[in-house]
């Protein structure tokens, strides 16, 4: 079977930045993969070139999608293909509601239920009539993220930094939230993919990952299994993987 | 008893001398184009309006079958075709012509012309020589009608100078809404409307007025508006122009006399084809601890101008607060916006007066935080341009909120 992603030989550079060098990486279907590494590695570059964000100028390389080369495709086709993003910080957009927004992305109410139940759970019933991350807290604008994820249902999400501003008390609901996303939490739903970038690794006690990566300076290094990966990065920062490139 | 004689002869007199007198702003117009006069008969129900006219008026938010309404007024050229109120409402308040109102209270000495000065320009001195009715309504003491007043001005000749003279009592403790459309039947139309709109909100009274704004590109308006607010009373203003217009030119003025007054405009102007516009809108603070806001929300689209004025004036002695918030986005490259934000403190040593006015285009991250979600890019900025203008008007039907949208999106292609 075709892998789900594949990257080959990527180089992006925003403003006249070089983000990344020459990313080579791929993926199957159902899986989940998580991306470690120090501030300003390029992690975030990574994720919102593979979604499309035209400030991310592929400069060489080919993204293929399901098969299919998405390279130079805009983010409205690549959202329609089935890849989606969870922002480490996204845009305030005053005047355009919570509600609003899950009203355009739901095509149709057969799933209210299962909606209404989401915001419920994701503690959100709150924020629905504000402008979207509108004086959102950082905990908020997780979930907000979540749930708009949840209407739009890709198959491969894409999330930065999840726990991030998250306190830990809420650490679990996003991390349940991410579970749900992916139907992990039923046994007969398909396995959807996700990349999830992570700072600190908490979110691990709550996802079951299969493989770990570490960005380095616009590359990514040392694959190997996450849990492994996080205990080495405790232990030694990321010292270390500098020298296993 | 109506209105003396006399007061009404020393009106016609200022307004004599001002029958030159030239406006501040705005292109001047030649009144001497527009001298058609035409009377028409009364209508049973607003349903038996002409076709045309029905459309016209449902555009400006008006229910023709008068569902959560507290009552109607209708206008068309220069005779009043239509007035009601609903009978549930009676004992609350009353609606009429100001014609009528002046034959039949004396009183009226104390409003007609005794916010808006007659002689301010030739506007306001042939709204005086040549009235041609316009609506009286007084919310009486401490009532508060659960709907909205709807009224409507449609002019539906050409040639036509509609000169109406609107006057609004809320009284002492009373609550009113206002839902005021004006437009015409015939989008070609060439003529002229001035509306001289006085409102007194009385002690602890509250006035919500919206006004919507239909017309073409061969006609021009000239409206004149003061409205005075007494201790405790409130003022809210909406207004939406959403369609072109030859030129417009008005710069309403909200005077806070009593303490504890406030006043608030909404204002969304969307400037399309070669239309001339300039709005603004002028808060007086006299009373202690006065309250005002200004927020004008204005889109330039096509040829057209706009300017958007804001002055905040602080003449108390006391604390007073009002900000002005006036943001604009210009959609062609042959479109202009002047943002002209003033505020002025006369000797008012505790007055607090702020504002932020810009001019920039729809941010690019928000329109493709949106589509990354799947939505295309005309829906994301239809959606963030809606956002933006913010026409969030309770009793404003769904509809208008579509026209609107159906506008951005023929508009907003050139601007991406
Ligand atoms: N808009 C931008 N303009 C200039 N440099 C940027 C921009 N966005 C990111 N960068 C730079 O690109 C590098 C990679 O950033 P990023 O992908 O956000 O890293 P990470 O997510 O791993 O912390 C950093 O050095 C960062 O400063
Ligand atoms: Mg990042």
């Amino acid at each position: 079977m075709q892998e789900m992603l594949n990257v080959e030989d990527l180089w992006v550079s925003v403003g006249d930045r070089q983000v990344l060098k020459g990313v080579h990486f791929s993926m199957n279907y159902g899986e989940i993969n998580m991306l470690f590494g120090p501030n300003g590695a390029g992690k975030t570059s990574f994720i919102m070139t593979l979604m499309g964000f035209p400030r991310y100028r592929v400069e060489q390389g080919k993204i293929y999608f399901k098969g299919e080369d998405v390279t130079d495709k805009d983010l409205y086709e690549r959202a329609h293909l089935g890849l989606g993003v969870s922002f480490q910080r996204p845009p305030t957009v005053k005047g355009v509601t919570l509600r609003k927004m899950i009203e355009i992305m739901s095509n149709d109410g057969a799933e209210k239920g299962k909606l209404i139940s989401h915001i419920e759970k994701l503690h959100l019933s709150g924020h629905l009539d504000r402008g979207l991350n509108e004086g959102f807290s950082g905990g908020e604008m997780k979930r907000s993220e979540l749930l708009q994820l949840m209407v739009q249902r890709p198959e491969l999400v894409l999330i930065d930094e999840p726990e991030s501003g998250v306190d830990i008390e809420n650490i679990a609901l996003v991390g349940e939230a991410i579970n749900s996303l992916l139907g992990k939490d039923k046994v007969k739903d398909p396995k959807r993919s996700a990349i999830i970038i992570t700072h600190t690794g908490y979110i691990l006690d709550f996802v079951n990952a299969d493989e770990g990566y570490i960005v380095v300076d616009g590359n990514l290094v040392c694959r190997g299994n996450p849990r492994d990966i996080l205990s080495e990065i405790k232990k030694h920062g990321y010292r270390r993987c500098a020298e296993c490139r | 008893m109506p209105i003396s004689d006399k007061y009404l002869s020393e009106v016609e007199v200022r307004a004599e001398k001002a029958k030159d007198k030239k406006a501040a702003f705005g292109p001047d117009i030649d009144l001497s184009r527009y001298t058609q006069h035409i009377e028409r008969g009364k209508i049973e129900s607003l349903e038996g309006l002409s076709q045309q006219a029905k459309e016209a008026a449902i555009m400006t938010g008006i229910n023709l079958k008068e569902e959560q309404r507290s009552g109607s007024y209708m206008q068309v050229d220069q005779s009043v075709v239509y007035e009601n109120l609903n009978k549930a409402y009676e004992g609350q308040l009353e609606i009429m012509s100001t014609t009528d109102a002046l034959r039949k209270y004396d009183w009226m000495e104390d409003y007609y012309w005794k916010a808006v000065p007659v002689d301010q320009d030739k506007y306001t001195a042939q709204a005086a020589l040549h009235m041609t009715h316009g609506y009286f309504i007084r919310v009486f003491p401490h009532q508060k009608p659960q709907y909205p007043v709807q009224s409507c001005l449609l002019v539906a000749e050409n040639y036509i100078s509609q000169n109406v003279h609107n006057i609004i009592i809320v009284e002492e403790g009373a609550e009113l809404q206002v839902i005021t459309g004006c437009t015409l039947s015939k989008s070609d139309a060439e003529g002229i409307h001035l509306g001289i709109s006085e409102f007194y909100v009385k002690k602890g009274g509250k006035l919500f007025f919206t006004m919507i704004h239909n017309w073409a590109e061969n006609f021009n308006v000239r409206p004149r508006t003061w409205i005075v607010v007494e201790e405790d009373g409130s003022f809210i203003n909406n207004y939406v122009l959403l369609k072109p217009v030859k030129s417009i030119q008005a710069f309403p003025v909200a005077y806070l006399k009593g303490a504890n007054a406030s006043a608030k405009f909404n204002t969304v102007v969307y400037g399309l084809k070669d239309s001339y516009i300039d709005l603004g809108s002028r808060i007086i603070l006299e009373g202690e601890n006065t309250r005002g806001e200004s927020v004008a929300r204005t889109i330039a689209a096509d040829e057209s101008v706009i300017y958007s004025r804001g002055d905040l004036i602080a003449k108390t002695k006391g604390y007073c607060l009002a900000h002005l918030d006036c943001r604009g986005i210009v959609f062609s490259n042959k479109a202009n916006i002047y943002a002209i934000p003033q505020l002025i403190s006369a000797g008012a040593l505790k007055a607090e007066l702020s504002h932020e006015a810009s001019i920039g285009p729809i941010a690019e991250e928000q329109v493709e935080y949106l589509m990354s979600r799947g939505i295309s890019k005309e829906d994301a900025v239809s959606v963030i341009t809606s956002g933006f203008l913010n026409l969030d008007i309770p009793y404003i039907p769904e509809f208008l909120d579509r026209n609107i949208k159906e506008v951005i999106q023929a508009t907003a292609k050139e601007a991406l």
